[in-house]
């Protein structure tokens, strides 16, 4: 029935698409079609529907793989990117002090941050930057660092400027630079040749510094910084940021910097702030997470910090999109901080142990995961690290699939199903058209309990078993 | 590890682009220029950065000010709300991301509650969006819908940020004003504002894109009639218009009144999205909880907006947020339920207000619903001279007046209006009454009933100070 309704429909709108007779048709068709589908009854707005910032932005890579994961029985999910343990006890209880006390918390509070947020943002990021950061001017609450990325970009980038991005980057920025009527201009993070039976390292990709300059142009509006990278892990080095810093300035871009998991860094590495080297503070947005650095991704905290010359225009963003941030959710971010500030440095903070309970994590999957032939890339920091599956790839190319499916997205999907085994594909984080130099990596989430690393160490036991003759 | 990038980026690469860097600086003013132009906000939000809030906020900010220009509540959210997220507080899982579209029982207990009220199911997964907020939903409608070219009919006075949202989506805002027609002798209400149906019909055209409604309605309590939504309805079913529906005070409706949807008009489900809040349902501005409702084809492009900008709400609000609606879901007839004690609450309350206002000689506009009262403070005739040589509308210089005068504050109609609209509105001040009874007892103290018009007693006369009810240490919270 809804298809002989739809062809009606579809043969008495025609004729009339765009001309204002579409009313009395919708009232025709509703009485004379019901219970028509309400599906025909929209195929009648003879306008467009949705706004064309959106085209190009609407697909979700995420939802397939979800709703896989949940649809198979017993998958041990190491794709999407969040703890499954517990946040920190202070944090927890700095929480549970922001719901249970004054009452007003559960009112609005400054637009711009709750005041003792920005007061500790403030003087945490200021020595770490090393600048006067003032808690109106330069710091901005958003919601979560995703939320921060938004204003930034809606702030700043106008139709036509091109956006630099790194790849392979956190999938979000392409989407966001396309709706904002942006030109994302891609440059790959590329691996150095390693020694046979060497493991591969994220400090061994890097960007071609002539290929990289040559993607600035006249119209490059800003360049999009990951440190340290989702998925790579890599942390970018001095000399690196140095390099990026000064083609920043020499074509007077904006850096906009995205640092979510600063305190998660491995193997004595350093994480640099590109904003604290000479000449970029004037020209960069540093934008934080608290649900990283706490490990509370649900509480959807995070902040801008950056010169009032560009900060008051995220603030115009902000004003006009969401306003406020919950109010609870800053005031646990900011009593957390608190404590981290009394303890910064010391092997009580949270900051130093958080990235050693990882670092054994981390180790434990790499472990595993070499156990069956996978070949991880060692992360120098993050929640991921990626995977080689190019040995799989050369004994079963043939995976099911769409025509078109990059590899690694079929070879993950084929996971899920014969090995209990959720990753998310790396050609997720890559541009449509380098795809295929990426097709043979996935990325893995070590953020995880000791009992979700055991029990991924069962499937790949039991996958081990199974690749013998 | 350093060595494979020391290969790559030698000595001989750097001096090069730090030379470059050098030989830029030489170029002076004109290099200045270029990076003011590269500094410079994207053209959307062009004209948008002043806002009033701002402004007044500053002058408010002085504690010894009553402060009856914020829409929020300083009274308690109800027990069992607060009691939920505090049990909730303590459940470890719901720290981390949840569904992007909004947490599940939520979603699960919003699709409960609003098919009690709708003709037609609703999918908690396909009509339903959480947003940052009604705001959030605001934002992502438009985004999602109104394009460049677009125009959007905008009924004044209007919720602030109306405007500046169209504008930001490239689109014209097309005003139109609600008029007064009072009756003579009787107390001026809310219902004596409408539209005048020839003049709305007049801004519908083949450009339109959507309207903005808001019933009940912010600044002035209006609660639309059903033969008023009915008007609306025909106009956009005949111009084959969308309807953003912002029904944030749907559930703040005094005796004599009733809130219609207007997406259960027929032929209006499938072009309306209906927007509600967590903050004025539950009286927790705070959490940031609003949500979208309407028909799939609409909502998967807020969603789309969503999931490029925000991507997920706070989870643990979600959750409590959820059991506080399955609370008075399964009440909705009890007068514990509080979607009808809300109501008794701020009617008594409005009544108040309405006679304190009356007994200094404002003339207040009694409103249907919502939680603000306008007033008419011409009559009073205050001498504003020092203030003659400012530009600002009638009521922007009154509101200062009082502030530094009377040590109470209120918001200026006129900062709900356009431009062109400021004149026809600028007799009239926003109070909000959402507030402890003891703040309306101070707000009589502040302005005695025996005191002639013109004459309200000066702040310094008073034997206390207004107390702030917020410590100082949280800061003051912006308006609403």
């Amino acid at each position: 029935m809804f298809r002989n309704a739809t062809a009606i429909c579809l043969h008495l709108v025609g004729p009339l698409r765009g001309k204002k007779s579409g009313a009395s048709l919708t009232r025709c068709l509703h009485q004379t079609l019901t219970p028509c589908s309400l599906c025909c009854l929209q195929l009648t707005m003879a306008k467009r529907l949705q706004a064309r910032r959106l085209d190009g932005i609407d697909h979700n890579p995420w939802v397939e793989f979800v709703k896989l994961a949940s649809e198979e029985a017993d998958v041990v999910n190491l794709g999407q990117g969040f703890p499954d343990f517990s946040p920190p006890e202070f944090a927890v209880e700095a929480f549970q002090h922001a719901v249970s006390g004054d009452f007003m918390l559960n009112q609005y509070t400054k637009a711009f941050g709750y005041p003792p947020l920005t007061k500790i943002l403030a003087s945490f990021f200021g020595k770490l930057l090393g600048q006067e950061i003032d808690p109106l001017k330069n710091v901005l609450v958003t919601v979560g660092a995703y939320g921060a990325l938004f204003t930034a970009f809606q702030a700043l980038v106008d139709e036509g400027d091109e956006v630099i991005i790194v790849e392979p980057f956190f999938d979000c920025y392409e989407p966001m630079t396309l709706m904002a009527g942006g030109r994302p201009v891609f440059v790959s993070l590329k691996p150095s040749p390693i020694q046979k039976g060497e493991p591969d390292s994220s400090s061994n990709w890097q960007l071609d510094p002539t290929e990289l300059a040559s993607k600035f142009t006249s119209r490059t509006k800003a360049f999009i910084l990951n440190t340290p990278n989702n998925p790579l892990g890599k942390v970018f080095s001095r000399e690196e940021l140095e390099l990026v810093a000064s083609l920043c300035q020499q074509h007077d871009v904006v850096c906009i910097t995205d640092e979510v998991y600063q305190w998660l860094v491995f193997d004595g590495f350093q994480h640099i702030s590109i904003a604290s080297l000479p000449g970029m503070w004037e020209r960069t947005l540093t934008i934080g997470s608290a649900g990283k650095t706490f490990s509370v991704t649900g509480w959807k905290v995070g902040w801008v910090l950056g010169p009032d010359r560009l900060m008051k225009h995220l603030r115009t963003v902000h004003q006009n999109s969401i306003y406020h941030c919950a109010t609870q959710c800053q005031a646990a971010v900011a009593q957390s901080f608190e404590r981290e500030q009394l303890h910064f440095g010391q092997p009580s903070s949270y900051f130093v142990q958080f990235p050693q309970y990882i670092q054994r994590c981390r180790d434990h999957m790499i472990q595993s995961l070499q156990s069956v032939g996978l070949r991880p890339v060692i992360p120098q920091a993050s929640y991921f690290l990626i995977t080689d599956i190019s040995d799989f790839k050369n004994k079963m190319p043939d995976l099911p699939g769409a025509a078109d499916e990059p590899y690694d997205r079929r070879f993950v999907k084929w996971m899920i199903k014969n090995k209990g085994l959720m990753a998310i594909p790396v050609s997720t984080f890559v541009s449509v058209p380098h795809q295929k130099f990426f097709d043979h990596y996935i990325r893995f989430c070590f953020v995880k309990d000791e009992s979700t690393l055991r029990a991924m160490d069962q499937k790949l036991k039991k996958w081990k078993a199974e690749l013998m003759p | 590890m350093f060595l494979a990038w020391g290969r790559l980026c030698t000595r001989s690469c750097r001096p090069k682009f730090l030379k470059t860097v050098g030989a830029s600086k030489i170029l002076g003013l004109s290099t200045s220029a270029k990076m003011s132009l590269k500094f410079k906000n994207a053209k959307r939000i062009e004209g948008l950065d002043s806002n009033v809030w701002i402004e007044f906020t500053k002058l408010a900010a002085d504690p010894s000010v009553v402060n009856l220009g914020q829409g929020l509540p300083d009274i308690s959210p109800p027990v069992y709300v607060k009691e939920e997220l505090s049990k909730i507080s303590a459940i470890d899982n719901l720290n981390q991301y949840t569904r992007g579209f909004g947490h599940p029982s939520l979603v699960k207990a919003l699709s409960c509650l609003y098919e009690k009220f709708y003709h037609n199911q609703i999918n908690p997964n396909e009509e339903i969006l959480v947003t940052v907020g009604a705001y959030g939903s605001l934002f992502n409608a438009i985004q999602g819908l109104i394009d460049e070219g677009d125009e959007v009919i905008v009924i004044v006075p209007f919720y602030d940020c109306y405007e500046p949202m169209v504008r930001m989506a490239g689109a014209t805002p097309v005003f139109v004003p609600l008029r007064c027609k009072p009756v003579d002798g009787k107390t001026c209400s809310s219902s004596d504002w409408t539209l005048d149906p020839q003049e709305l019909a007049s801004k519908f055209n083949s450009k339109t894109k959507a309207i903005i409604l808001n019933t009940p309605h912010n600044p002035l309590g209006k609660v639309y009639t059903k033969e008023e939504l009915q008007v609306i309805a025909d106009l956009c079913i005949k111009y084959d218009t969308l309807c953003i529906s912002d029904e944030v005070y749907e559930w703040l409706v005094y005796t004599g009144n009733k809130h219609f949807k207007i997406a259960t008009f027929p032929g209006m489900w499938e072009r309306t999205i209906t927007i509600g809040s967590a903050g004025k349902t539950f009286s927790v501005t705070g959490w940031k909880l609003g949500w979208s409702i309407g028909p799939k084809h609409l909502i998967k492009h807020l969603q789309t907006v969503q999931q490029n900008t925000v991507y997920t709400c706070a989870t643990p609000l979600q959750e409590a947020l959820a059991q506080a609606f399955w609370i008075d879901i399964k009440r909705m007839d009890d007068p514990e339920c509080y979607f009808n004690s809300l109501p008794k609450e701020l009617e008594v309350k409005r009544d108040r207000m309405v006679h304190l206002l009356e007994s200094v000689g404002l003339k207040p506009i009694v409103p249907d619903g919502g939680y603000f009262i306008i007033a008419d403070v011409s009559l009073l005739d205050v001498d504003l001279f020092d203030m003659k040589d400012s530009k600002e509308p009638y009521d922007y210089k009154f509101v200062k007046w009082m502030i530094k005068n009377k040590k109470l504050s209120a918001i200026p109609v006129s900062a709900f209006c356009n431009a062109e609209t400021k004149s026809q509105f600028e007799k009239f001040v926003r109070f909000c009454f959402i507030k402890a009874l003891t703040l309306h007892t101070r707000l009589h103290w502040q302005m005695p009933a025996s005191s002639p018009p013109g004459s309200m007693l000066p702040a310094s006369t008073l034997p206390y100070r207004c107390l702030a009810y917020l410590p100082p240490r949280f800061g003051r919270p912006d308006p609403g």
